[in-house]
């Protein structure tokens, strides 16, 4: 299509320290999105999702560790930056939302001052009362003006997950990241929510990288979705092509169950027999293998990617021969 | 609001005159009465008789509480034994240095102390951090006059800077003032070390917390999320540690006041343990405990004031 | 069943080992030692007597013969350092002894016994520790005159309330917890419940916060001698030391600034084992030393 790409990740892998070894939550993962598109990423929890949602803007906890791999944003990349030129580009060329709206704020200052300090950071100029307002308002905020003179208290979870949405777009960074930017809320505010991102596709000219484990978000936001488990992604295509022909076991036994399967109560991912590998000591083939309905032998087998389609890619035995 | 005020109050009230009556009760369980013990052994029968009349002793031990209590509203808290004249008047014409004193060491013990748990937290983990770390506890626990004394000996008696005894001449704001440097010094050195440490932890809790980690997603630097953003809140938990500190401090002001001959609330209490001087020691304890319990209450209330959750509790 | 276990019946292994390899906590561990070993062999390695006079050799400088000098009566000043730790430590460790029975015992009652026990003893704790100390201790002495029992006696009373407030919230959180259920719902007698499981996992955080006490008292002992209203002269007191030659603090400065290091070193060994001792029995306070 010929898009450019604005943020990529490379062969990135991220493990924690831990008593029992290192736990490799990230593992040799690739990925790429271009401006104007919306990439979901999507699996259990525990997956590793979150791990590479910090990853992309480089504010992973103190625990975790960069083994390899690179995140190119524009091109340059993030990890290899000294500290303060990647505060520079944090906020203003990506700029993150985050899963817990009540508290995402600083509890004793106003979310004028904070949202002030935020965009201040870089450009005094935004940090203006009125372009704040201005900025509450095209979220959706009614009588946006006051709202910057509250506390994070004093609003509803979904109009401070409204707040920090505006906040992150005040800049126009080239990617935003929502890292399950509906999970903390109730289902009316969820849909709220669902409903300015979907807007925001048409106006906002950035990429969106959503992290989620809510389907619904995926098909109803998402150009593109990359499924993972363990640590590594296993699928990767466009929306459309992977809920209606997914290659991976993994991403079958996820849509299995077909969204109109889907718990209508949650509408969470329905959960799939056995258990996460011991990311400590992942094995050497198929992470998914001892779940898996239709292992083979050769599944014990490092596992070769395909591109089953233009676009695609899938991390399965099955298929290859 | 106003309702948790009263109620604050009220405890803080509540706890005085329990003190105060426990400390009455005390007078009158232990063998031997104030007056002869203020008068001594060699006291004729008369003098002793004397002085029980004017100490109020020969009414019954209720009827004395309940005088005393009385009295105490009407802001009378007694009279000296020796001099005649009113504790009270005693005791506001020395507690300003006292207050003064305490107020500036606290003070500056309060501006180097965030500033040091600040840098701490700053650069922790490195060899800045650890040594702040040996250097405040070190510094907490030195005893405060031990510091008096030795500063006493070398910036007044060896270099001869400041001066070694009392609070400077009256109506001298210079010579007040060079009389306060080495008691507030020797005062609030403990008190740098103490709230280092506890702005340090509070502020370490505090950067833990998901907000510090979106301001560090808009990019804002560690300085400033540190001082902008991580202060306001960790400075919350510090202001009722100030305030029991404030009781604290004027605790060691006894020692560092007697050090340095400093007319104040220590000097006045001291001399009349000595020469067992009754009334004296009980105004003064009644009116030091009132003082702190007061500052303690306002610390509660400015904590609500500060803490916005807390004021929205306190108001719904 | 979940599995539920007592934390404190599997034996803590290693203790000694994790304070030597804490540099502060060494360093600590030393200087107590030194200061015990001083308290009990006193009588032994005090060069002099530490209340004879020898009024010729008063004011004298550290020398050969007199390692730390001669105060304004010609007594050894070293010796009565020597002495002093004794008086010092003794105080200390009886008063605040005496303070951690009390408050153990009385927190104990006000956790494990009747609500309205509770509620009292806890208005008697909060009015104890809502006085300033000094004041208090100061009002105590003028009621029962200067001298070493009123000295321990107003250490006693001012430190006790927080140790039973402690060993009561340990108490209401223990007493709470799965084991303690368990073994109530299986009958066993409150004081089996008092002996073998309330009682050996308070009084872990008691000793670290008796510990950590022990300079604070250590300084109140001298402080009060210092002004005369603590252990009576000539007594070889560190605070009365101070004393006497802040009288003298011109004419030899030498006795003052002898006086004061065992104070400073004494108070600072206590606090350094405290903090390192805590970091190695509390492991929630493990690896935040300043905490």
């Amino acid at each position: 299509m010929g898009m450019t790409v604005v943020l990529e990740v490379q062969n990135l892998s991220v493990a924690y320290a831990m008593p029992g070894g290192a736990l490799q939550a990230v593992r040799d993962v690739s990925l790429s999105v271009a401006r104007g598109e919306v990439l979901g990423i999507m699996g259990e929890s525990g997956c590793g999702k979150s791990t590479l949602a910090a990853a992309m803007i480089n504010l992973l906890p103190p625990a975790a560790r960069v083994g390899q791999g690179a995140v190119r944003l524009n091109g340059t990349d993030m990890l290899r930056l000294a500290p303060a030129a990647q505060r520079a580009l944090r906020g203003r060329s990506v700029a993150m939302v985050f899963q817990d709206p009540m508290t995402a704020f600083n509890p004793v200052l106003t979310i004028g001052q904070q949202v002030a300090d935020f965009v201040g950071a870089h450009d005094a100029s935004l940090a203006r009362p009125d372009r704040l307002a201005a900025m509450l308002d095209r979220v959706g905020i009614p009588d946006a003006a006051r709202c910057l003179g509250r506390y994070p208290h004093e609003l509803s979870g979904g109009m401070r997950q409204r707040v920090a949405i505006a906040a992150a777009l005040l800049m126009q960074p080239d990617v935003l990241i929502a890292d399950e930017p509906t999970t903390a809320l109730d289902v009316t505010m969820e849909a709220q929510i669902i409903h300015l991102l979907r807007d925001l596709r048409t106006t906002f000219d950035g990429a969106i990288v959503i992290v989620t484990h809510h389907l619904g978000v995926i098909a109803e936001l998402c150009d593109r979705v990359a499924v993972m488990y363990a640590g590594e992604v296993v699928e990767e295509g466009p929306v459309d092509a992977i809920f209606h022909d997914p290659q991976h076991p993994y991403t079958r036994a996820l849509l299995a169950c077909d969204p109109a399967v889907v718990d209508p109560a949650s509408g969470r991912l329905p959960t799939i027999a056995g258990r996460l590998p011991d990311l400590t000591a992942p094995p050497p083939g198929c992470a998914f293998e001892p779940r898996c309905g239709m292992a083979l032998a050769v599944c014990s087998q490092p596992v070769p990617r395909r591109v089953p389609a233009a676009g695609r890619s899938v991390l399965c035995h099955r298929g290859a021969e | 609001m106003l309702a948790y005020a009263i109620r604050r109050v009220g405890l803080s009230l509540l706890i005085l005159i329990v003190v105060m009556t426990a400390m009455y009760g005390m007078v009158f369980l232990v063998p031997g009465d104030p007056a002869s013990l203020a008068l001594g052994p060699r006291a004729t029968p008369e003098l002793k008789e004397a002085l029980r009349e004017r100490m109020g002793l020969d009414q019954p031990i209720l009827t004395q509480i309940f005088l005393f209590f009385g009295n105490v509203l009407q802001g009378d808290l007694g009279t000296d034994v020796w001099s005649k004249r009113p504790v009270l008047d005693q005791i506001l014409e020395v507690f300003p240095n006292t207050l003064i004193l305490g107020s500036v060491a606290l003070g500056w013990a309060l501006v180097l102390g965030v500033l040091l748990g600040c840098a701490a937290v700053v650069w922790r983990d490195t060899v800045v951090d650890r040594l702040l770390g040996v250097l405040s506890v070190s510094v907490i626990s030195v005893p405060s006059f031990v510091i008096a004394i030795y500063a006493l000996i070398v910036f007044a008696v060896w270099l001869n800077w400041l001066p070694a005894i009392g609070a400077g001449e009256a109506g001298d704001l210079g010579s007040q003032a060079r009389a306060l440097v080495l008691p507030a010094f020797a005062l609030g050195l403990g008190w740098v070390g103490y709230l280092a440490r506890l702005i340090r932890a509070s502020m370490l809790e505090v950067m833990e917390a998901p907000h510090i980690r979106t301001a560090r997603a808009f990019g804002m630097s560690e300085r400033d999320i540190v001082f902008r953003h991580a202060l306001r809140v960790a400075i919350v938990p510090t202001i009722s540690v100030l305030a029991v500190g404030f009781g604290g401090i004027l605790s060691s002001a006894v020692f560092v006041e007697s050090v340095f001959s400093r007319p104040g609330i220590g000097t006045l209490i001291t001399a009349a343990v000595e020469k067992r001087n009754y009334p004296v020691v009980m105004g003064t304890v009644l009116f030091m405990t009132a003082f702190y319990l007061m500052i303690v209450t306002a610390a509660d209330l400015l904590i609500a004031r500060l803490d916005p959750r807390v004021r929205d509790v306190l108001r719904g | 069943m979940s599995f539920v276990v007592d934390p404190a019946l599997p034996a803590r292994r290693g203790i000694g080992r994790a304070l030597l390899a804490d540099p502060m906590g060494l360093a600590g561990l030393v200087i107590v030692v030194t200061f015990v070993a001083m308290a009990l062999l006193a009588p032994w390695i005090a060069p002099y007597d530490p209340i004879a006079l020898d009024v010729k050799a008063k004011f004298l400088t550290p020398s050969a013969a007199h390692w730390a000098g001669t105060d304004h009566l010609g007594r050894d000043l070293l010796s009565r350092i020597i002495w002093g730790a004794r008086l010092a430590l003794g105080i200390a460790i009886t008063s605040v002894g005496i303070a951690g029975v009390i408050g153990l015992v009385l927190g104990l009652v006000a956790g494990y016994g009747p609500r309205w026990l509770d509620s009292g003893l806890v208005l008697v704790f909060d009015s104890l520790s809502s006085l300033p100390m000094i004041f208090f201790a100061l009002a105590v002495i003028t009621v029962l005159g200067p001298g070493t029992l009123t000295l321990i006696l107003v250490i006693v009373l001012v430190s006790f309330p927080a140790y039973a407030r402690l060993i009561r919230t340990q108490t209401l959180t223990l007493a709470g917890a799965d084991y303690i259920l368990a073994e109530r719902a299986m009958g066993a007698r409150p004081g089996r419940i008092i002996f073998r499981h309330l009682l050996p996992n308070v009084v872990g955080p008691l000793v670290i916060l008796i510990c950590m006490d022990i300079p604070v008292v250590i300084m109140l002992e001298a402080g009060l001698s210092y002004l005369n209203l603590g252990v009576k002269p000539p007594s070889p007191s560190w605070g009365n030391i101070l004393a006497e030659g802040y009288t003298s603090l011109r004419q030899a400065p030498h006795v003052v600034i002898v006086a004061g290091v065992p104070l400073v070193l004494a108070t600072l060994g206590f606090t350094f084992l405290g903090e390192g001792l805590r970091d190695v029995l509390d492991p929630r306070g493990a690896g935040r030393r300043w905490a």
